[in-house]
Order: C-alpha cells, then sequence, then structure tokens
C-alpha cells in the first residue's frame, strides 16, 4: 500500500514524528476499530480515529439523533436530528476523511450480535452508556481476544482504562465483579453530564488506540484514569488483576457469554 | 481506649481507629457500598467482606465510583 501525495500532506503531521512515520501511518490506515456507541464518548473517539486515518471504523448504535444529543454528541448535527445515529455519524466521518471505511450497524449490541460484530475489528471502544452493556462487551472482548479501551462518565467525572487480559491484565470485571444493582446507580439521562467531558474521555480513548494500534507508548493496562472535571484533577489508580476473577481468573465460572446481562437494564 | 492512626483515601491523609473496617469507614463517609469498588494496598476488597476487613496504620484505600454513562 503506497500513500498518495494528498495522503502524504494529510497525514504530514503523524509521519513526521519520529514514533509513526510512514510505518505507523500504514499501521493505522490497516487498522480496524469498533465503537460502541455513537454517541457522547463515540462522537469524538470516532472523529479523531478518522482524522488519524484509522482506516476501518465500524459505528454500532441502535438510536437516531434527538436534539437532547447535540449538547455532546459531535458527529451529529441540527441537521441529521431523527436521523440513524449511525448513519449521521458516516456522513460526519466521510465528509471529514473520504479515505477510510466507514461501517455502520444500527443495532443495539445484545448477546447475539455482539461476537459477530466484534469479528472483524482489532481494538473495540466502548461508549455504551449501561452497564448491562459493560458487561457484555467486556466479556464479548476477553472470550475473542480483542482489546478493549473502555471509557465512561458521569456529571462531572470520568474513567478511562485499557483492557487486554489475552496479555496478561486485568479485566473489567477483576475491578468491578458484578453490575451494581438495578437502579441504584443513574445514568446520565436521569442524573446529566457535562457536555464537554464526553469530549475529555472520548478523545482520551481514541489517543488509547491509537497508541496500541501503533505500539508506542504505555497503555493504561494495569491503571483505571479517573478524571474530575470540577477540580480539575486526573488521578491514576493501580488496577489489580483479581486471582479470583470469575472471568479471566484461573478458575473462571464465565465460561461463555451469559444469556441474560439485562439485569441492570432499568439503569 | 482507641488508638487512632494515619490511613490515606482516594489520596488524602485521614485519621482512623484500631478496629474500623471498609463498611464503617465507608458509612463515616456516607457512601453506600453497592455504588462502589474498594481498594485497600492495591488490592480490590471483596465486597462480602466489607465488615470484617479491619484497616491498619498507612493503609491506602482507594474508594472508586461505578460510572458507566457514556451516551
Amino acid at each position: 500500500m503506497e500513500f498518495t501525495d494528498a495522503q502524504v500532506q494529510r497525514y504530514s503531521r503523524h509521519i513526521i514524528l519520529s514514533d509513526v512515520g510512514g510505518k505507523g501511518q500504514k499501521k493505522l490506515a490497516r487498522a480496524k476499530v469498533l465503537v460502541i456507541g455513537a454517541g457522547g464518548l463515540g462522537s469524538p473517539a470516532a472523529l479523531y480515529l478518522a482524522a488519524a486515518g484509522v482506516g476501518t471504523i465500524g459505528l454500532v448504535d441502535g438510536d437516531v439523533v434527538d436534539l437532547s444529543n447535540l449538547q455532546r454528541q459531535i458527529l451529529h448535527t441540527t441537521a441529521t436530528l431523527g436521523q440513524p445515529k449511525v448513519e449521521s455519524g458516516k456522513k460526519m466521518l466521510a465528509s471529514l476523511n473520504p479515505d477510510i471505511t466507514i461501517k455502520t450497524y444500527q443495532e443495539n449490541v445484545s448477546a447475539d450480535n455482539i461476537m459477530g460484530l466484534l469479528h472483524d475489528y482489532d481494538i473495540i471502544l466502548d461508549g455504551s452508556d449501561n452497564f448491562s452493556t459493560r458487561f457484555l462487551v467486556n466479556d464479548a472482548c476477553f472470550f475473542a481476544k480483542k482489546t478493549l479501551v473502555s471509557g465512561s462518565i458521569f456529571r462531572f467525572e470520568g474513567q478511562l482504562t485499557t483492557i487486554k487480559p489475552h496479555e496478561g491484565h486485568p479485566c473489567y470485571r477483576c475491578l468491578y465483579p458484578e453490575p451494581p444493582p438495578a437502579g441504584l446507580v443513574p445514568n446520565c439521562q436521569e442524573a446529566g453530564v457535562l457536555g464537554v467531558l464526553a469530549g475529555t474521555i472520548g478523545v482520551l480513548q481514541a489517543s488509547e488506540a491509537i497508541k496500541e494500534i501503533l505500539g508506542i507508548g504505555e497503555a493504561l493496562a494495569d491503571r483505571l484514569l479517573l478524571y474530575d472535571a470540577l477540580e480539575m484533577k486526573f488521578r491514576k489508580l493501580g488496577r489489580p488483576k483479581d486471582p479470583d476473577c470469575r472471568l479471566c481468573g484461573p478458575n473462571p465460572t464465565i465460561t461463555n457469554l451469559l444469556s441474560d446481562y439485562t439485569v441492570s437494564c432499568s439503569l | 481506649m482507641n488508638q487512632c492512626f494515619q490511613i490515606q483515601v482516594n489520596g488524602e491523609s485521614r485519621e482512623s481507629r484500631a478496629g474500623t473496617t471498609v463498611a464503617d469507614l465507608l458509612r463515616d463517609l456516607d457512601i453506600k457500598p453497592d455504588r462502589v469498588a474498594v481498594e485497600v494496598n492495591l488490592e480490590i476488597v471483596d465486597k462480602g467482606v466489607f465488615a470484617q476487613r479491619s484497616l491498619q496504620e498507612g493503609d491506602r484505600i482507594e474508594i472508586i465510583s461505578f460510572i458507566g454513562g457514556g451516551r
């Protein structure tokens, strides 16, 4: 694969970086990243991945664009209100970078479709809005041995971690063994979220994904980043592997996707 | 007589009494145990033993809220 003159110019600020170069830019062009949720986190993440020249971006979302989304979901515009988010997102990404392939999946992830969705991708970004999906995506990525970059936001706080148990690192269940009881933790719709916070965390997810693709830097795989927008405080915690983890431990009790992840769906 | 010592909670020093458990600490901080994961010295404490796990001098405790939003 050779870059055209226009592509060399488009990616020139990457190509002159010694840790990226033409070789790294080609890795990006060959990479396939699946973005789960074309919303608050998925929007900024997908925009930067597209701008960076990630060759294939998959968008998964079953929703349509609502006026209340536009405070933070910058893949969408007033002109695309009412359209499926994946279509609205595809238009935006294609207008930013016509060189890349954007695949759309207008559906919500479930135990029935998740393994098929992950199959063609190298890295998964979770920008979903509920715990049942987060546990499902974690378990599916574990079984499919895919690296998962997990971001989450709530009010003025965000969390970020990179999950790759197939390389000996902890999984999501090492930190949170079970979803919280239904209804105990409110979601963005009920509790609100600072719009720009979605940008902060979503862009950090894109950054982790690009580092994974290029094989550079230090992955956030054994740590959890906590961000408090009000205090403007970033903290990194050690995120140890749970020796008794039900999923990635030596004696797992979860050996297949569960039949029911809907425990916290009322969130 | 209660013996007092220092612990670290979310990076900040705090005084604790001998015999204080993770469950006591959460109660003192008015945090519902179901909403958080608790790490003591880089080990996740099983929710089932919050009331049995006593804190020791110098323990570093991290209380991590469940955050699941994204859209």
